[in-house]
């Protein structure tokens, strides 16, 4: 086989093993969006959030030391003890549970009924309100995150496509776990929103809160617990994005590459998330492979937004998204 | 004139079998700021009976199904619901003490099927755990076949057996309506509260929509409360009928009680000034 097809392939696979990642985050927004018809705009801080929290309890950290510090002289930073990474996971979940609860109590649950964009208004709020939280809580430096996940070039894909083709191919081994975890994720997300009763109670909500009600179906119920799930989501995405490139404010705007990933999904299909991703990740990918030398690189900065304003114009809804009727 | 039934129940002319007292407003009073919308009423809710409340635009009657199904909380009065005293609830509290209702202007889950949408519904009689629903376990697959079979026989009883598999959105609005109807009779409620089921139709639609509620009340001995401003259509339908005007109640009787009231006549026809 000719080198150069050899070499593309090799960045459609890493292309694809990309994707997942996109769409991890992606996820989060679809299933927020689906339960509650908000876009939650703080869906990457909440990665964010998750992941230096995560960080923090691993590694012992005293929350809020600076604050403790500055107003009560002392010298606080770690408790001098480090905890296993399933056990911090775990504890990091449950403090997203709590966010989850805080977040209805302090918000969700006075804006019933209100439009969507009031709801979203409100999550923009929540994601600087966050950030700074974040950073108030567990400090702003750049942290390292290992969970013990498996790290680099995966030596058997190598070793197998050297011996067949005479080159071998480059796989980080977090890649691959990232796509088996995302894959698990979407079929556990798929069952439950479509196969649950408390998935059709979540559908439900997201259609018409009155309506909701008179079924018998309790909102503060239903919304802590899609909050806690985008949560969950929102852990599994930090621990991927923070594992591979470390625990940082940056990770916050990889929720920016989540939009043009919803577009080209649509914003209401979990399937319509995770092609996105794909399509985002190998397209990006093979652009800059095949185009980006003629027009000096870099593309991999503006092609998935270029990608998902032409989807817009031929399919406003996205590729997989619910149709919009309106009846005149 | 009410207290002329017995109080354990009877049988009316055709045959239905009309029970004692299930739901009793008493004294009722609500207001939203210094606006009074509802002024001291009492009336009662009999099992098995289409009781009716109408009433002139602005009457009042919303507001009455809304206090009834917990949407508001009245300043003062007490609602007695099965022989207790109901203290305050949420409206989704309400729904599960087995009180359904549909909405005026239509408060469907749009981007579900009709089927899907019927099957809400029945949310409250589905107890199994999580995990074992999405493992589709033993028992959690007896519970979503059972409750299944029950939202299909009310399909197939509302005839819309062929849009089954229609999302909501793309249906008509006497579908809609008769939708609506057929999700809160999912619920398999105590109380059916109906809120101007008749609005906005044509007069088939209204026929239509009439049979179904007679139909309903007659097949599955359902409660019905129900709204409307339509004297005609309420009048051939219940078995009694409250009569609302600014927020105070004018009348209260069978039909024909109602229809020779004089301050009824009024409230409808409006008074000579001289």
């Amino acid at each position: 086989m000719p080198e150069q097809l050899l070499f593309a392939m090799e960045v459609i696979l890493n292309g694809l093993m990309a994707g997942v990642l996109y769409a991890l985050v992606a996820l989060g927004f679809v299933l927020i969006f689906k339960a509650s018809g908000v876009f939650n705009y703080a869906q990457g801080v909440l990665a964010l959030f998750a992941a230096l929290t995560l960080v923090g309890i691993m590694e012992g950290q005293v929350p809020f030391s600076h604050l403790i510090n500055a107003i009560f002289g002392t010298d606080l930073h770690h408790f001098g003890w480090e905890i296993p990474a399933i056990a911090a996971i775990l504890l990091t979940m449950v403090v997203m549970v709590a966010l989850a609860y805080l977040v209805n109590h302090y918000i969700m649950r006075h804006l019933v009924n209100q439009d969507p964009i009031i709801l979203f208004m409100a999550t923009i709020g929540l994601a600087y309100f966050l950030e700074g939280f974040g950073d108030l809580m567990w400090g702003s430096d750049i942290k390292n995150l290992d969970v013990g996940l498996p790290q680099g070039l995966n030596g058997f894909i190598d070793e197998t496509t050297f011996n067949a083709f005479g080159y071998g191919f480059f796989i980080d081994n977090l890649d691959i776990v990232a796509s088996v975890v995302a894959a698990l994720l979407v079929v556990a997300l798929v069952i439950f929103a479509q196969y649950t009763k408390q998935g059709r109670a979540m559908r439900a909500v997201a259609d018409d809160h009155q309506a909701a009600l008179s079924v018998g179906i309790s909102l503060n119920f239903i919304w802590v617990m899609v909050w806690s799930v985008a949560g969950f989501v929102a852990l599994v995405a930090g621990i991927m994005w923070g594992s591979k490139s470390g625990v940082q404010f940056s990770l916050s705007l990889i929720a920016l590459k989540a939009l043009p990933v919803l577009m080209l999904g649509g914003f209401t299909s979990i399937p319509g998330a995770i092609v996105g991703g794909l399509i985002v990740g190998v397209g990006e990918k093979l652009f800059e492979f095949a185009i980006g030398p003629m027009v000096g690189g870099a593309t991999e900065n503006w092609f998935a937004y270029v990608l998902a304003l032409v989807v817009l114009v031929f399919r406003p809804q996205g590729l997989f998204g619910d149709k919009i009727i309106e009846r005149v | 004139m009410m207290d002329a039934q017995p109080a354990e129940g009877f049988v009316t002319a055709d045959g239905r079998k009309i029970g004692g007292v299930v739901m009793e407003m008493k004294n009722i009073t609500l207001r939203f700021g210094g606006v009074v919308a509802i002024k001291d009423i009492s009336f009662d809710i009999r099992e098995g009976e289409i009781r009716a409340i109408i009433g002139p635009n602005g009457a009042g009657k919303s507001s009455m199904l809304n206090v009834i199904s917990g949407f508001y909380v009245p300043q003062e009065g007490e609602v007695i619901y099965k022989g207790q005293k109901r203290p305050p609830m949420k409206p989704y509290e309400v729904a599960r003490q087995g009180i359904a209702r549909t909405f005026q202007n239509i408060a469907l889950f749009e981007g579900m099927t009709v089927l899907d949408n019927v099957m809400t519904g029945r949310l409250n009689y589905m107890n199994t755990g999580l995990l074992s629903q999405a493992m589709w376990w033993g028992k959690s697959q007896r519970e979503e076949i059972e409750n299944r079979e029950v939202a299909e026989k009310i399909i197939d009883f509302l005839e819309i057996q062929n849009i089954r598999k229609t999302p909501v959105a793309r249906l008509p609005y006497g579908l809609k309506k008769r939708v609506e109807l057929a999700r809160a009779l999912a619920a398999q409620p105590s109380i059916l509260l109906l809120d101007e089921p008749m609005a906005g139709m044509n007069v088939e639609e209204k026929e239509d929509m009439s049979r179904f509620i007679l139909d309903v009340n007659d097949e599955f001995g359902t409660t019905i409360a129900l709204i409307e401003h339509d004297m005609g259509v309420v009048m051939d339908l219940s078995d009694r009928v409250v009569v609302m005007d600014y927020g105070r109640k004018i009348g209260d009787g069978t039909p024909d009680e109602v229809r020779n009231n004089q301050e009824v006549i009024d409230a409808y026809l409006g008074v000579a000034h001289d």
